[in-house]
């Protein structure tokens, strides 16, 4: 356990010396407090609107960014440990490569879960400061909802880096992979979905498919931030309505799909030729 | 209870062999150099005894215990290993990567501080790594490998890129390492100035075996001649005469000869019965000359490997000079 904290530690003050979580803090919070705030300017309002309306808004544009910023912080761990030579030299320390990777993804999650809590606590709390008419206890809940999953959504991601750091022997080639399994997830995948949706002209088993929404990991962080304002969510996820996810379901699914990630991380960096 | 053996090691990757049939002990408190041409297998025996990689076939024990299973992470403690090429942590100081090691091992804080002022870091240590040469990075290296004052310590490579005075230094903190009961395996290039610290020498050539054991006993199993220089007055034909050798001259007026090790004590009786002698020194063959019978001489297996190379260069016509004088040199061997 100490190993693992030590690692932790490290990449932890890596995160915050090259100002990697003081750049996510301030994206989060001006895009949390933007979104508050002139969200609605688009329907000739300015201010805040409805707590159902920021949180909505804030996932979708969130789905976006916050797996990119997963992956760019963490696609090297592996494979950039190699490339330097402390890889080898780290497996000679009294560490397992288990404790290794815990250790990363314990580092990796406190600098991301700092910057979700800091930025988007910021937005939250410049609401209830400024706005009118604020259910304090209501949009607590709402942005603690949302910043949990938000925190699950980056480990997914982070795990997913892992298999791909794990896998590849070059920095540049990790990179790639990175980037396409960002276009996959936030992209291709619910394309895909609603072009089969289209093509078969919703003739797909309707029990079946709200199900296919679990295979993507940004679609249940979505649906988690959904599901508590009952409100149909748009597009894709209008689906979904039919069917109706628990809270604690939808979680579960979030932390298969970090543990899945991980556990094949570990398996290929004890297959990995040092 | 040897502190690295190592039964009938082979590593195969693929179908290419790396190492074919290794036997190697080392005890307490011995140094054994490693040495071999690039590819030779240095590398891969080390990953092996450090647990890093499993051999093909074979038996290693370190500390009397299989260093790949998972049991062995407490003897790590005892263990320091120098890798070839490291760079370290870039952007982090020299003192906040030694710290970070140091937490890996569960050392104090105190002894890191001890240790950069050792190996020379002191007024480096808040600096990062980036802006380290290559020695200065080679020395944080050892001070990382020698946080817990280790039972056996892996070198490779250490003194490249070391200026003289700090690989000095370096070889004064291996024989008091050494003296303190630790093991070291010393794997390198650099064959001058290695030999008086080290107790044992392997030479692996082509993933074998070729030599192992303390030097004088490699000495005895080769015909080497040992060059005797000494300087005076004499009637060279008279004295050539007594010793039953060639003398020859060399630039300053020194003479010297070359004996097979059997006659030296001899031919030393004889020079020093000459009235006219004023110095006198006897070089038994040097590391190098025994790296070179082992790893070259021999034909069947060094000769086999030249000509290959010859092979290979034969067939770029764009280097005539190179070709030409490496066939010249196979010829000379066979």
């Amino acid at each position: 356990m100490r190993a693992v904290m030590a690692i932790a530690e490290k990449e932890f003050k890596d995160g915050l010396r090259n100002r990697w979580m003081i750049a996510i803090t301030l994206i989060f919070s001006v895009m949390a407090s933007g979104l508050s705030w002139f969200g609605s300017a688009s329907v000739g309002s300015i201010g805040f609107s409805s707590i159902a309306n920021t949180i909505i808004s804030l996932s979708s544009l969130n789905v976006f960014l916050l797996p990119l910023i997963a992956l760019l912080l963490s696609y090297q761990a592996i494979v950039g440990e190699d490339e330097d030579g402390t890889l080898l030299l780290l497996l000679t320390y009294p560490l397992t490569k288990a404790e290794l990777l815990l250790g990363k993804l314990l580092g990796q999650t406190s600098t991301l879960a700092i910057a979700t809590i800091v930025g988007f606590g910021s937005a939250s709390l410049s609401i209830i400061l400024f706005a009118d008419n604020v259910n304090v206890g209501e949009l607590l809940n709402a942005f603690g909802l949302f910043i949990l999953s938000a925190i699950l959504l980056g480990m997914v991601f982070i795990c997913l880096s892992y298999v791909i750091s794990s896998w590849v022997s070059e920095k540049s080639k990790a990179a790639g992979l990175a980037l396409v399994i960002w276009f996959f997830f936030v992209l291709i995948y619910d394309m895909g979905l609603l072009g089969l949706l289209v093509a078969t002209e919703g003739q797909v088993q309707a029990d079946i498919f709200p199900y296919l929404l679990l295979l993507n990991p940004t679609d249940i962080f979505r649906l988690i931030n959904l599901v508590t304002f009952e409100t149909n969510g748009t597009g894709l996820l209008s689906i979904a309505a039919e069917q109706s996810f628990s809270i604690s379901g939808l979680f579960m699914s979030m932390l298969l799909w970090i543990l899945l990630p991980f556990w094949l991380a570990y398996f290929r960096l004890l297959k990995r030729p040092i | 209870m040897s502190i690295i053996q190592l039964e009938n090691i082979s590593q195969q990757f693929g179908r290419l062999s790396v190492l074919d049939s290794i036997n190697l002990k080392l005890e307490k408190g011995e140094v054994l150099g490693l040495f071999g041409h690039n590819g030779a297998g240095k590398t891969t025996s080390m990953k092996m005894i450090l647990g890093l990689l499993k051999p093909t076939s074979g038996q290693v024990r370190v500390f009397g215990q299989d260093p790949f299973l998972s049991d062995f992470n407490h003897y790590r403690y005892r263990i320091g290993f120098l890798p070839e090429n490291v760079s370290f942590y870039q952007q982090l100081t020299g003192k906040e990567v030694l710290h970070f090691f140091a937490k890996l091992k569960r050392v104090s804080l105190n002894r890191c501080k001890e240790l950069l002022k050792q190996v020379g870091l002191t007024e480096a240590a808040e600096r990062k790594v980036k802006t380290y040469s290559k020695g200065m990075k080679q020395r944080l290296g050892l001070a990382q490998a020698i946080l817990t004052e280790p039972s056996l310590l892996l070198l490779d490579e250490p003194t490249v890129g070391l200026d003289p005075i700090a690989t000095q230094d370096f070889y004064q903190i291996v024989d008091q390492l050494k003296n303190n009961g630790c093991s070291i395996i010393l794997c390198s290039h650099v064959l001058p100035g290695v030999e008086k610290h080290i107790d044992k020498v392997a030479i692996l050539s082509q993933g074998k075996l070729a030599a192992f054991g303390c030097i004088p006993e490699l000495r005895k199993q080769t015909s080497l001649t040992t060059q005797i220089n000494f300087s005076g007055c004499f009637d060279i034909s008279k004295l050539q005469q007594a010793l039953g050798v060639d003398v020859g001259t060399q630039e300053n007026g020194s003479f010297s000869l070359k004996i097979q090790p059997e006659y030296k004590l001899k031919t030393v009786q004889t020079l020093l019965a000459q009235p006219g002698l004023q110095d006198l020194d006897t070089l038994p063959p040097s590391l190098e000359q025994l790296y070179r019978h082992f790893v070259v001489g021999k034909p069947s297996q060094g000769g086999q490997m030249e000509q290959s190379i010859s092979e290979i260069i034969n067939s770029v016509p764009q280097q005539p000079e190179k070709s030409e004088t490496i066939t010249s040199k196979t010829g000379e061997q066979s």
